[in-house]
């Protein structure tokens, strides 16, 4: 929207954030030079400081300094849900697979300031301040840096451990090994834990007041409506699946799942400390289902979902007469219609109003049964074979179940981007959707 | 003999502390005995098991934040009536008449603080493979726990009773008139019926229980508020207590064998 200045006081705050990170790399100069003997990535870090220090000067003397609105533009022409989806997957696996390069304390603070500077910027554009800034999205920017620190620390210790184990030495979690009483070694930590959270949360109360909207109507409903941060994961979900799957289903199966994981993982390896080699699998696939699933489309739900459910980029004004084509068909469409030109509509003149939409969904009845039913004995016999034979049967049903379930979604993703496909199996005369 | 002395010597201050303060090895012992609060802990762990770069002391925090929530929560009901005609105006009257309070802020970002901090403590239980053998009763003990922790975040979601409120309740318990067999809207619910008279229908299926109705309405505030402030919460407390004992009996904070 037309905007073309910044207002003091959100100069002055971006000053003071860009102070506090000129500080952090100040102090972690201090830290690489004098701690880790590390002088030339402490000059390199003091300079980043100064680079930071210059933006705090820039904007309290109200300079105004704004993200270019063609860069905006250019950013938000890259960005869509597929896009989103695919960088994050992307990233994901190449974090895995360069976790040595990417948990090495250099690599990892070059992408916290780099993503610090982004943020500083983005925040100069007023549509992505509206939303970032809304108080109960505060909560998000939390969990992204907090989840991003704690994927580095288990993963920094992970690596350090595999090459200890490697080495024929004991891990990290095993070498301060002797007892210390919890009086005051523990107490004292705790202490320390609930004061400082104390203070965190009087200083987030006292700079944020609790958001109070108008008072409730049933007349009126908000567009976008949306469900609490923590759910919307689940609501993204609804583009994919019909609410008995995306609302029901799926969230029963993440309970069920979390649940059964201690008794599915058979492997007695890396139990009480941080290791990726011994647990590849299970590490994997629990990080793929929590950060990349779960965390990832919280995000986009709250940042990139506008009025309508409609895809809004970074930096783009949230349009509610935005309009999408939707041409979403149904596999039944594609497969009778399309290919072998018979209208949808013979199989309910022809045979009825219980065989008529069994015989019409035969093609994605018959897809979701092999999905379902001839996957698992497959894998077992191919693939998975040395689980199966080191699970056993329930185990092995188990686990591949709740890996069929937790694919379901990027499956759908994937049909939905690549082939418009609304539903594998449509019978919306009882509600049953795929 | 100091004041100090004097105190120490007293009959009621040694009815309340048995022994001698915690600053040699002996009474440090005895304190974790003593005291039902720090009884929860053992008298002594591996060093390495409790180190910050181990457990992110995020369980902790999350149990601190539910006693936060608590005592929050215990004096917003002074100030809160949950019905249609008060519920929005007590929580105006809080932040207009209390101008620098910040009671109502404390519980709502306590709130959002705790489901990262109880998704933190999983992620660290998940990656340090802590929910193995023999801590797998435990690790399910804490998904309830998780389960619960968002239901109490939901619920409380409601009672300001403003636009986000009801609409985002909205949003979320639609979701429940879609249940397989018991929402009017889930499949298979059509099969469900004596005769032609169907069981599940608006009135009678999974969202009317949740809601006490056909849409979001005075009903659900009471149902909300009560499950908020009494039902959820004891049924925590307790799980709590299950999961605190189950860490001590299964062997304590995790660790290499």
């Amino acid at each position: 929207m037309g905007e073309h200045t910044l207002d003091k006081g959100l100069q002055n705050g971006l000053a003071f954030f860009y102070l506090l990170v000129a500080l952090l790399n100040f102090g972690f100069a201090a830290y690489s030079i004098a701690g880790a003997k590390k002088r030339l990535a402490g000059l390199v870090w003091a300079g980043v400081g100064v680079l930071f220090l210059l933006h705090t000067v820039g904007y309290i003397s109200h300079q105004g300094w704004m993200l270019s609105a063609a860069l905006r533009e250019f950013i938000d022409s890259l960005t869509g849900p597929v896009t989103y989806t695919m960088v994050s997957i992307v990233a994901f696996a190449l974090l895995l697979y360069f976790r040595k390069f990417f948990v090495q304390p250099d690599v990892a603070w070059t992408i916290l300031q780099l993503s610090l500077l982004a943020g500083g910027w983005a925040m100069t554009d007023p549509n992505f301040r509206e939303i970032v800034a809304k108080e109960d999205n505060v909560p998000i920017s939390m969990l992204i840096y907090s989840v991003a620190f704690f994927t580095w620390l288990a993963l920094y210790r992970a690596v350090q451990n595999d090459e200890r184990l490697a080495r024929g030495e004991p891990v990290l979690e095993k070498v301060d090994d002797e007892k210390v009483l919890v009086w005051p070694d523990l107490v004292y930590t705790e202490l320390i834990c609930m004061i400082l959270a104390t203070f965190v949360l009087i200083i987030w109360a006292v700079l944020l007041k609790a958001p109070l909207e108008q008072p409730a109507t049933s007349a009126k409903a908000p567009n976008p409506s949306k469900a609490p941060w923590y759910f919307l994961g689940l609501q993204e979900m609804l583009v994919y699946y019909d609410p008995w799957m995306a609302g029901v289903v799926l969230p029963t199966m993440i309970i069920i799942g979390l649940i059964a994981i201690p008794y599915i993982d058979f492997n007695r390896g890396g139990n009480g400390y941080f290791s990726f080699v011994e647990r590849k699998f299970a590490v994997t696939i629990f990080l793929f289902g929590f950060v990349v699933l779960w965390v990832t489309l919280i995000v986009l739900g709250t940042f990139l979902r506008g009025p309508n459910w409609n895809f809004f980029a970074f930096f783009e004004y949230w349009d509610p007469h935005k309009v999408l084509p939707l041409n979403n068909v149904n596999l039944s469409q594609l497969v009778w219609l399309n290919v072998f030109h018979i209208p949808l509509d013979d199989f309910k003149l022809r045979f009825g109003d219980f065989l008529g939409p069994i015989l019409r969904e035969l093609p994605g009845i018959i897809i979701v049964g092999l999905y379902m039913l001839a996957l698992p004995p497959l894998l077992a016999r191919t693939f998975m074979r040395s689980y199966f034979l080191r699970m056993g049967f329930v185990r092995f049903i188990t686990l591949v179940t709740l890996i069929q379930f937790m694919a379901a979604l990027p499956i759908k993703m994937v049909l939905r981007w690549v082939i418009n496909l609304k539903y594998i199996v449509a019978i919306p005369e009882i509600f049953f959707n795929i | 003999m100091s004041v100090g002395d004097f105190i120490r010597n007293s009959q009621v201050w040694k009815s309340v502390f048995r022994h001698p303060a915690p600053r040699d090895r002996r009474n440090r012992v005895v304190v974790m005995l003593t005291n039902v609060f720090l009884h929860l802990h053992p008298v002594s762990v591996r060093k390495s098991g409790i180190a910050l770069s181990y457990t992110w002391c995020m369980g902790g925090l999350t149990f601190f934040m539910f006693l936060e929530l608590t005592v929050t929560g215990v004096l917003l009901m002074f100030y809160y009536r949950p019905t249609l005609e008060h519920a929005y105006n007590d929580i105006l009257i809080l932040r207009d008449v209390a101008t620098l309070g910040i009671l109502r802020e404390l519980h709502r970002w306590g709130a959002h603080a705790m489901v990262i901090t109880i998704w933190l403590h999983m992620y660290r239980v998940f990656l340090t493979g802590s929910y193995k053998p023999p801590r797998e009763f435990n690790w399910g003990v804490g998904v309830i726990l998780l389960v619960l922790t968002l239901l109490l975040s939901f619920t409380g979601y409601l009672l300001p009773w403003d636009q986000l409120a009801i609409w985002a309740i909205t949003v979320g318990s639609n979701m429940a008139r879609a249940t397989p067999f018991l929402g009017y809207e889930g499949p298979g619910a059509t099969f469900l019926k004596v005769g032609d008279v169907s069981l599940i229908h608006s009135g009678s299926d999974a969202r009317f229980i949740l809601l006490g109705g056909r849409f979001v309405s005075g009903e659900t505030l009471l149902r909300f508020y009560v499950l908020h402030c009494v039902a959820i919460p004891l049924a925590v407390a307790v799980l709590i207590a299950v999961h605190f004992w189950r860490v001590r009996k299964d062997g304590g904070i995790s660790g290499p064998l």
